[in-house]
């Protein structure tokens, strides 16, 4: 099985651009299936990116995110070839990460 | 509106209450329902053989059978009238776009 | 001008009433060209390529929106599970790239084709599933994920490849294309739409929140990820969601007129590059 999460993160000058996409049913726990049965809440409760031991981003998610969530931001302080760190839990106690490097 | 008009309207309104009040309407009532929603069935069956059913027309047939099944007959028949008018509308629609659709070909 | 029409189609009864063909008998390549040419004159702005990138060949503003949105595009888990699934061999030990030409890779363009021997055309969900059955596997549902995911993938290997639809020298394949142009213009529905409603004379208008895409290469970005779906659609889920939206009911995914369609509709985009995968609100 492949990761859930696909990122790519690029420096430029002094900032570096990241953009992650992430494979996640993110159900609300308001939706009914074909059978009529409520679907259960399940979705990522936290997102992290860590670089260098340190986090740059985090993310505190509820049911309110779409499927599949992408998001991007941008921060300061890394170097081509340093690595991203990637990690997402969501409330059902799932979790998944990955480490890119930077380009 | 002048006083004429409003008293020839009232006694219109009068005579159509009349007329509908001596129309059996309630008198079994299933076999009403029973015969409108076997039209309703065969016309949008019909509609089927054109390849042209409306997503109305099967709502109205569902609907039919929902009330008919909680005993509300006079609602089942309406709305059985109302899916047999729908798929003779989608009927129409295929037959005459069988020459129709060119009016809008791009030659 | 109707008066014109009028003239002339009485003129056609009388002179060729034994034959309905006969009125018909414009040459397909001449019509794809018309068809061609009325998308080139309704929006010289846009050029030829573009129109296979449907709504956003249409609005300045959802282009710079969607071409940021390509950097990482939605359709990408589809993509790969796609590739995944291609290479997995059946469990005869064949595979997918077994079941067509180049292995499958850079074909999207010739699809939908004009099968011979069954006399009937099969568009490229048609065959995976033929390939599929062929070597003793369940075929796919043509809505779902796994057929979208493939289809993503085999249009993948084929973006950019001018479609390439032939239209070989058989009454039936002849008479398929007549049937999907037919069906193209007919209205149906309780909102009494036909495709052309929207997509020839309303391209670029919205809908609702949307913006109408162009009939011009509609297909060619096929499978798509919507937004509003919240995963891929194929060519059959556009089709049939397409038809309930008027308010009619959709035929079976895969149908003779929906495959017509398909056919007529890719043919006259001839030369428009695939563009597949796409992504769409």
């Amino acid at each position: 099985m492949a990761s859930s999460i696909r990122v790519r993160a690029t420096a430029n000058g002094g900032t570096t651009e990241v953009q992650a996409l992430i494979q996640h049913p993110m159900d609300t726990g308001l939706v009914k299936d074909a059978q009529g049965q409520l679907i259960p809440a399940h979705f990522i409760q936290q997102l992290s990116f860590e670089h260098g031991g340190k986090t740059v981003f985090l993310a505190d998610w509820g049911p309110a995110v779409a499927k599949d969530p992408y998001l991007k931001f941008s921060f300061k302080g890394a170097a081509k070839g340093d690595e991203l760190k990637i990690g997402w839990t969501d409330n059902k106690g799932a979790s998944d990460s990955t480490t890119a490097r930077i380009g | 509106m002048s006083a004429s008009t409003r008293l020839s309207m009232r006694t219109l309104l009068a005579v159509t209450l009349l007329t509908a009040g001596a129309l059996p309407t309630r008198a079994d009532s299933e076999a009403d329902f029973k015969a409108a929603f076997v039209a309703a069935e065969k016309a949008e069956k019909e509609a089927g053989a054109l390849r042209n059913q409306w997503t109305t027309t099967e709502a109205a047939l569902a609907a039919a059978k929902k009330a008919a099944s909680a005993g509300d007959f006079d609602a089942a028949v309406a709305s059985a009238k109302e899916a047999e008018a729908l798929a003779r509308a989608s009927m129409f629609q295929a037959t005459s776009e069988k020459e129709r659709w060119k009016d809008l070909e791009i030659r | 001008m109707m008066r014109a029409a009028g003239l002339l189609a009485l003129l056609a009864l009388l002179t060729a009433a034994p034959s309905t063909q006969a009125a018909d008998a414009a040459d397909p390549a001449a019509e794809a060209k018309a068809f061609r040419e009325f998308f080139v004159k309704k929006f010289p702005q846009v050029k030829l390529d573009d129109f296979v990138n449907g709504p956003y060949s249409m609005n300045e503003d959802m282009r710079r929106q969607w071409e940021e949105k390509e950097e990482f595009p939605p359709y990408q888990f589809a993509l790969d599970a796609g590739k995944e699934m291609f290479s997995q061999p059946f469990k005869n030990g064949k595979t997918y790239a077994d079941c067509f030409d180049n292995r499958g890779i850079g074909v999207r363009q010739t699809y939908p084709m004009f099968d011979a021997t069954a006399g009937k055309v099969v568009t490229l969900e048609l065959a995976l599933n033929n390939c599929r059955e062929a070597n003793g596997e369940a075929p796919l549902s043509y809505v779902k994920d796994e057929m979208a995911s493939l289809t993503a993938y085999m249009a993948f290997t084929s973006r950019g490849k001018a479609m390439d639809i032939k239209l070989p020298d058989d009454p039936r394949a002849r008479a398929a294309f007549e049937t999907g142009k037919q069906y193209f213009y007919t209205r149906r529905g309780q909102l009494n739409f036909s495709c052309a409603s929207c997509h020839v004379q309303s391209p670029g208008e919205r809908i609702r929140a949307e913006v109408l895409a162009p009939a011009l290469g509609i297909l060619n970005a096929m499978p798509i990820y919507r937004s509003e779906w919240s995963g891929m659609g194929t060519t059959s889920r556009r089709f049939t969601t397409c038809n309930s939206q008027i308010r009619g009911v959709p035929l079976e995914p895969q149908a003779e007129e929906y495959r017509d369609l398909e056919y007529y509709l890719s043919y006259v985009s001839n030369g428009l590059p695939v563009s597949g995968p796409g992504a769409r609100p």
